[in-house]
């Protein structure tokens, strides 16, 4: 638990570094849902391609984590980098379409809202935080009562 | 330079949501679960993630511009709305029954594993729906 723990703690403050040098450098929030959605969506322009350059930097991070070495922090094993789905593929297919329409609708996720949005006190990002914190746990509760 | 510059932010948000472990659902849901054995390491990565952040814009906001960019983009909006309560809902109801969120989601693509392949194609599927259906206020 301890191990875990201070695993997730670095990470987060890995990501936090991203978040400000993503910032600094170019002057964006690194919101994962927002800069995708407008990569796929928005006309393509070239003021627009870091969009694409940090969905690259996303994509290929599990391969460099794998080739420095660092160690992931997936339950039950150390050797394993990414986890495996939990729930079936019409259940995956449900969520990934209620992920993409809710993220749209309320214009941030986890790390736009979650991460970036409560850092700099924004009243929107921290209800929407708390509203989706609170019906994930409310969906998994209530999966948990029905599987069992 | 923008661009090598956002390659390293999302490299380093990747490795930073790989190495918390917020790649893998079973801790995700671990931590959503608070009825059952209840994981805390989301919130360390979390409150890591955010104090970070707070302190490293707080000394941004004290630079006139960012480094290679004309302006700072905060976002401006305050207001609270009917889209941002009713999405962010929607939205934690597809995250507790999968696990997913869509960083995690993105990179779990190199798992090759076809089911989130397709929670990947219908987050877009919804992204595309949302910004074509944006609600009337």
């Amino acid at each position: 638990m301890a191990t875990s723990l201070l695993h997730g703690l670095i990470g987060g403050v890995l990501i936090g570094c991203a978040a400000i040098l993503m910032m600094f450098s170019i002057g964006r929030i690194a919101g994962i849902s927002g800069i995708a959605s407008h990569a796929l969506f928005s006309r393509p322009r070239l003021s627009q391609a870091w969009r694409w350059a940090f969905i690259i930097g996303l994509l290929i991070s599990p391969l460099i984590v794998v080739s420095l070495g660092l160690p992931g922090n997936v339950a039950f094993s150390s050797e394993v980098v990414l986890g495996d789905p939990l729930v079936p593929w019409p259940v995956m297919a449900i969520a990934g379409l209620c992920i993409g329409l809710g993220t749209g609708w309320s214009h941030g996720c986890t790390s736009g809202h979650g991460v970036c949005g409560l850092a700099r006190l924004s009243p929107r990002s921290l209800v929407a935080t708390m509203t989706f914190v609170t019906t994930a746990m409310s969906t998994v509760g209530l999966t948990h009562s029905l599987r069992v | 330079m923008n661009c090598l510059m956002a390659l390293l932010s999302g490299l380093l948000f990747g490795i930073g949501l790989v190495v918390s472990g917020m790649t893998d659902p079973q801790r995700v849901v671990g931590f959503l679960d608070v009825t059952g054995d209840w994981d805390p390491t989301l919130m360390a990565v979390l409150g890591g993630a955010v104090l970070t952040t707070f302190v490293g814009f707080r000394l941004l906001r004290r630079l006139g511009r960012p480094w290679l960019s004309a302006t700072f983009e905060w976002p401006t909006r305050r207001d609270l709305d009917r889209p941002l309560v009713i999405g962010a809902s929607l939205f934690g109801l597809g995250w507790g029954l999968s696990g997913y969120c869509p960083g995690p989601a993105l990179l779990a693509l190199n798992t090759g594993d076809l089911s989130v392949w397709g929670l990947v194609i219908m987050m877009a599927v919804g992204w595309w729906a949302a910004q074509r259906w944006s609600w009337q206020r």
